[in-house]
């Protein structure tokens, strides 16, 4: 077994899903199989190799730090769920 | 031939030489979209009302002599672009009821040349499949044979061009998801090189990876589409500010004396023979246009697939940290507390792929498990990186299949999420090496399916893609052909 159930838990909590019994069952068995393809990577010699981020050389991207017009409050909060006072509301933070 | 089976730049020649206007082209594409849809699900909005207005001013503009190639073109886009004022949803519950605040960088660019927009087309949830069974809004139909997918992500892109409900789409293509679909569904799809065309206002999958490209009838439609929407935009630091050629200059200047590459690695056992023996008969057309062939290989095509699976599910785990219920789309609330309201609202939002993705790439880079997975993964691709820029020493182009086979059954994968990543092995490499490739109709399985050819080409080599392309397809008639629906 490359993953546990109780590994799939614990990634369901750090990836703030709240998943149903069944499904972590089914992905008990689908990531196990999906890690057991994957270490085929492991038969490579990778040692020295510099990973790649990003495929195209690129250079740090700068430009200038000018003040420019942004979204704006209002359509920033259109596709907002709940909102108030030109602010997102969410449930309460602090107990 | 009808009006909905003409091509971008047979349909401009007519509209400024006043044999047709935008507002009957426009019309006449809704009313397809109207008969049609109910048999292949391609659409998730149809924008008449807008696409109406759009082509009475565009017809404006053609009469004022000021049309561009685009203008009065009915296109259509995927529905991961964000579009001012038009429901956005990625084919996502989580954004059922999302109206975009601005439009992203492309969409702008073919809407200040005039083109029409249809409407929203369907693919997989954010992007991820490789069938489009992935979707909030049910499964798209090939319009070749509805009980067969179309391929994904951007199976509504090619779905809809296949059955004449667009002109032209976009889509975008993270492992193979503008070819594959544009293979399965017999139309041309160009992947742009990473960088090349400008992913603000895309809704991210993994974004170093993700690009935006054509899907259309012909090749000379992808030139002009690419043209439109290629180039740096100051709102993408990732975008390339090198100069954009002139996509159709030169694209009738053969292939004599051009190299071929074959990787043997895309040449084996598990090839559908069918799709092979359509490989082999291009191969013989370009040999008889004066293309010289030459054997290659890229030794860590197997590598490909799993090291794409770790780094687009980890990138894809940290893009889509954003849909939380708090800033757009949907909420659920328990009155639990903030945690709960996070973690029910991920949960009711996102489909099983989605959260499968989320949940290897959440892992992937997890403590304990972030050298052996992500980093190893990287490390790969710079392998599978280098195998390309190797082989582009000695040819010009590589030609490869799309897919190992025709487009599938529905159903037939969707039980077994490793047998479906493994139907892009010949795209992926590509994205991971962040160069372009397109996919041409090169044939027909002896069940009528299509079979695409896939050309890959040097990093910023789009238009030597093109011209090759454009060789085939004067020499071949299978862009020709239409799909009976």
């Amino acid at each position: 077994m490359k993953i546990t159930r109780a590994e799939v838990e614990h990634v369901a909590k750090l990836a703030r899903l709240a998943l149903q019994e069944s499904e972590l069952d089914a992905l008990t068995g689908q990531m196990d199989a999906i890690l057991d393809y994957v270490e085929k990577l492991k038969e490579l010699d990778t040692d020295g190799i510099v990973p790649t981020s990003h495929a195209v050389p690129m250079e740090n991207a700068f430009r200038e730090d000018a003040v420019k017009d942004s979204i704006g409050v209002d359509k920033a909060l259109s596709n907002a769920p709940e909102s108030g006072d030109g602010c997102f509301r969410v449930p309460r933070v602090i107990e | 031939m009808e009006l909905i089976d003409k091509t971008i730049h047979e349909l401009h020649r007519m509209l400024i030489g006043g044999e047709v206007t935008s507002v009957a082209l426009t019309r006449a594409f809704l009313q397809r979209i109207a008969e049609t849809d109910n048999r292949i699900n391609a659409f998730i909005t149809v924008c008449e009302e807008q696409a109406l207005k759009d082509s009475e001013a565009a017809d404006r503009l053609i009469a004022e002599g000021k049309a561009d190639l685009l203008t009065g073109i009915p296109v259509a886009l995927k529905d991961i672009f964000l579009t001012a004022g038009v429901r956005t949803t990625c084919a996502s519950k989580i954004l059922d009821t999302f109206i975009a605040p601005y439009d992203g960088t492309a969409v702008a660019r073919l809407k200040e040349r005039g083109a029409v927009i249809v409407g929203k087309l369907n693919m997989d949830e954010f992007a991820m499949g490789s069938s489009n069974e992935n979707s909030a809004f049910g499964p798209v139909k090939n319009p070749w044979d509805t009980s067969t997918v179309p391929g994904g992500s951007s199976g509504g892109s090619a779905a809809s061009v296949a059955a004449r409900q667009a002109v032209a789409t976009l889509g975008t293509d993270t492992g193979g998801s503008i070819r594959q679909p544009a293979s399965h569904c017999g139309v041309v799809g160009l992947k742009p090189t990473y960088g090349r065309v400008s992913r603000y206002g895309v809704i991210a999958y993994a974004s170093s990876l993700d690009q935006v490209g054509p899907i259309s009838r012909d090749v000379e439609d992808c030139a002009i589409l690419l043209q439109a929407i290629a180039g740096y935009d100051p709102a993408d630091s990732t975008s390339v500010d090198t100069p954009v050629p002139d996509y159709r200059a030169g694209i009738k200047d053969g292939v004599k004396g051009l190299k071929i590459g074959l990787p043997k690695e895309y040449f084996i056992e598990g090839l559908d023979p069918e799709v092979k023996a359509a490989m082999e008969a291009a191969i013989e057309t370009y040999r008889g246009l004066g293309a010289e062939f030459v054997d290659v290989s890229l030794p860590h095509t197997d590598y490909a697939v799993a090291s794409y699976y770790l780094i687009a599910t980890a990138e894809a785990s940290s893009n889509l940290a954003r849909y939380d219920g708090v800033r757009f789309g949907v909420r659920v609330d328990q009155g639990r507390g903030l945690i709960d309201m996070f973690e029910q609202t991920r949960a009711a939002g996102f489909g099983d792929e989605v959260k499968r993705r989320i949940m290897l790439g959440t892992y992937a880079l997890s403590s304990g498990y972030y050298d052996a997975y992500y980093l190893k993964a990287q490390k790969v691709r710079t392998l599978i990186r280098q195998d390309f820029l190797e082989a582009f020493q000695a040819v010009d182009v590589l030609l490869t299949p799309v897919a190992p086979t025709p487009a599938f059954g529905l159903g037939e994968k969707v039980s077994d999420p490793l047998q479906m990543y493994l139907s892009d092995i010949f795209t992926i490499p590509v994205n991971l090496a962040g160069t372009c490739a397109m996919s041409l109709p090169c044939g027909f399985s002896s069940a009528g399916l299509p079979i695409g050819l896939q050309l890959i080409g040097k990093p910023f080599a789009e238009q030597t893609l093109l011209r090759v392309g454009y060789a085939f397809e004067q020499a071949t008639e299978w862009h020709r052909k239409k799909a009976d629906l």
